[in-house]
């Protein structure tokens, strides 16, 4: 592994005089731990921008005494975790240097009450009315209330206002018109072009953080299997890897195997629904039903194989719940080939449809300039430039043994998403093609080691990007910290920005092309 | 142009006959009839998440593709409360989705059905009664009837609807 880029991040710290106070390059691996002072914070960051590090997550633990903040940053496959400990609940904002970070910090004070100075935006974000202002319920001796009285609405959200003449206002949700996650959008439009909008989230938050805190490994991987329902093999994987790597456990090259052909079956499923709705929001209903049916196939098929439509809780700590005998792998690779097929033909008939060119085509279109700022992932950073991939760019178990294709464009439009969504079908399909070939007879779950603590992050490629969890078991194997960092974090607020100069009536399709995930954010 | 519709004759009509599924192949007439004598011919549903994992939605979206077909019976989804019949409700209620459920349901005409459909709906599932969820809908609003499971196929999604069209007379209820 090249460390050019640790001695980098290193070499400038020691220029600016930023002490390290700890160093640690196996408790959190593959991410490489540092550790600074509260004061050196904020210009740490700044030094990793300015070696163009990507920004990728902040959250924060309570200790003993204090508070540990973690961000995460990355840079062509190599994780930094840049940590510092805080005796009192505040620290410098880093808002100003990666936007991004804006609402991981103010979820991070509605929860634990850390206060985030120099943030422009000091709105609550998460909380809303369910708990009071100076209430932490992530601290450890919050007590909820026993009877609360009902929740008032959040009617008095202060939303950045346009004015002027012709400026008028739609506000959306959090009830949407159809069968769909709730969430509040705000539109300043004139006309009918959006001139602003602004999303106001939180709605489904059902407290995953704290309800994770004394589970068990098994226990807390069905919750992150649940938080996000899309999204169940992809963070359940990343939950287990992050209990793995914090007891030291390895898990069978079988079970890795499995997992890997089970998340690719979650990433075809999802692209399946996608592709067809996004038609179906421009009014060529022609693919939805197509699509629609081969994902209901592909869903068949799971339950045949798998006995769960959308694969929930197959995967468990130390490995996975499931076999494919040697007829079920027949089965799939029978199916895969029909699949493939299928899907090429279809392609073939959206991309002869011009009437869809035109209204797919430079809609809701996301500047690689902009998707770099934000730090997009999956499918929207793809489809602007970024074509990060976890699995080929930090690969785990078993996608070391493969050549992950990852499709890349760069014009950002519902049209490129839409196209690296029935590219990376196909790549998905030759991956599960490649691991059934390479499944041997062997174990499916390796135990864990009984009441030993520790911390661990993982890091998978979910359909949506990637998925940082990181946990800590305490002395008697149980969780005292959870926190999964579901991609859309990132993507939302891309969303705010595509849509800026498109009409009103596009932004369903441009929000389908983007499909954000509101539990995965929420939590 | 030719392609799609060649496309489409070569599909041809993959919607499922109910007789697959026996207990639906039962119930499926009897749904025709409910709904066509009740609701003359047609039964709306607004599905509210309050605050589903995301994957109850996924289930009830499936009831409209191909093969579930579920607008043969008559019952479709609709964009407002005040055309629905039924209140279909997916999660444990979030507390800060709490005043927006009620909101839709008091927008409703009565009388009105409420399900709770999916673990979560039915008795809080994963997530139960915390300092952000008010767990089970019944928590929030009267519940006519449970579809449970994590979440419910659209097989027994459709089976639930059958059982409580075949179970009660709305304009008996609430
Ligand atoms: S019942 Fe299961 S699928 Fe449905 S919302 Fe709850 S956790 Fe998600």
């Amino acid at each position: 592994m090249s460390d050019t880029w640790l001695s980098d991040v290193k070499g400038r710290f020691a220029e600016a005089r930023i002490q390290l106070i700890d160093e640690d390059e196996q408790r959190l691996a593959p991410a490489h731990l540092l550790r600074v002072a509260p004061a050196a914070w904020t210009s740490a960051v700044a030094l990793c921008k300015g070696l163009s590090m990507r920004w990728a997550a902040f959250w924060a633990v309570e200790q003993a005494t204090g508070f540990d903040a973690f961000t995460c940053l990355e840079q062509e496959g190599h994780y930094l975790l840049l940590v510092t400990s805080l005796e009192e609940p505040e620290l410098d904002s880093i808002a100003h240097i990666y936007p991004a970070a804006d609402r991981p910090q103010r979820h991070t004070h509605d929860l634990l009450g850390i206060g985030f100075r120099g943030q422009l935006d000091n709105r609550r974000w998460t909380r809303h009315q369910a708990w009071n202002e100076d209430d932490y319920p992530l601290r450890r001796d919050w007590q909820a209330p026993k009877s609360p009285s009902p929740t008032p609405p959040d009617d008095s959200y202060p939303f950045l206002r346009a004015s002027g003449n012709a400026v008028y206002e739609v506000a959306v949700g959090p009830v949407h018109a159809g069968i769909i996650e709730p969430g509040h959008f705000r539109f300043q439009a004139v006309g009918e072009k959006i001139i602003n909008l602004e999303k106001h989230l939180g709605y489904v938050h059902k407290g995953i953080e704290k309800l994770a805190q004394g589970r068990t490994p098994d226990q807390l991987t069905r919750l992150a299997a649940r938080v996000s329902g899309d999204s169940t093999v992809a963070h359940g994987w990343a939950a287990c890897m992050g209990i793995e790597r914090a007891l030291g456990v390895e898990i069978p090259p079988r079970a890795a195997l499995l997992r890997a052909i089970l998340a690719e079956r979650e990433r075809i499923a999802n692209h399946l629904g996608d592709i067809g709705a996004i038609c179906n929001d421009v009014g060529f209903s022609f693919p939805l039903y197509q699509l629609g049916r081969l994902r209901e196939l592909l869903l068949r098929e799971n339950d045949r194989l798998f006995g769960h439509r959308l694969l929930m809780d197959r995967v468990v700590p130390g490995g996975v719940a499931v076999d494919l005998d040697q007829a079920g792998q027949q089965e799939m690779l029978a199916c895969c080939r029909e699949l493939e097929s299928e899907v090429a033909h279809l392609i073939e008939i959206m991309e002869r449809s011009e009437s869809l060119e035109d209204r797919l085509m430079t809609t809701g279109r996301l500047t690689p300039e902009w998707a770099a700022e934000l730090g997009c992932l999956g499918y929207v950073g793809r489809a602007s430039g970024l074509d990060f991939d976890v699995r080929r760019d930090a690969p785990y178990a078993p996608y070391q043994q493969v050549k992950v294709r990852v499709p890349g464009y760069r014009a950002g439009d519902v049209a490129a998403r839409a196209k690296i969504r029935a590219e990376e079908i196909t790549a998905s399909l030759e991956l599960i093609r490649q691991f059934i070939q390479r499944l041997e007879p062997g174990e499916l779950r390796s135990p864990l080691p009984e009441g030993r603590g520790g911390q661990g992050i993982g890091i998978v490629d979910g359909w949506r990007g990637e998925i940082i969890s990181y946990l800590a078991l305490d002395e008697t194997g149980r969780v005292s910290r959870f926190f999964p960092r579901d991609p859309s974090w990132l993507n939302w607020p891309a969303l705010e920005q595509l849509i800026q100069d498109n009409i009103v009536p596009d932004f369903p399709v441009c929000n389908k092309s983007v499909n954000g995930s509101y539990s995965g954010q929420d939590l | 142009m030719l392609g799609m519709f060649y496309k489409i004759l070569k599909t041809g009509i993959v919607t499922e006959k109910p007789a697959d599924d026996s207990e639906i192949g039962q119930l499926a007439p009897e749904l025709k009839r409910m709904v066509d004598r009740q609701f003359r011919g047609s039964l709306a549903i607004r599905m509210v998440d309050a605050g589903s994992c995301n994957g109850c939605e996924l289930e009830i979206h499936a009831l409209n593709n191909p093969y579930y077909g579920i607008e043969q019976y008559g019952v479709h989804f609709v964009a407002s409360p005040r055309h629905a019949d039924a209140l279909l409700v997916t999660g444990p209620v979030s507390r800060h989705m709490e005043s927006a459920l009620i909101d839709t349901y008091q927008a409703m005409p009565k009388p009105s059905y409420v399900i709770a459909s999916g673990d979560c709906a039915c008795d809080g599932g994963e997530f139960g009664v915390s300092y952000a969820s008010c767990g089970a809908i019944e928590n929030v609003l009267p519940v006519d009837l449970k579809i449970p499971g994590c979440p419910p196929s659209p097989a027994q999604l459709m089976r639930g609807l059958l059982l409580l069209m075949g179970q009660r007379n709305p304009t008996t209820l609430r």
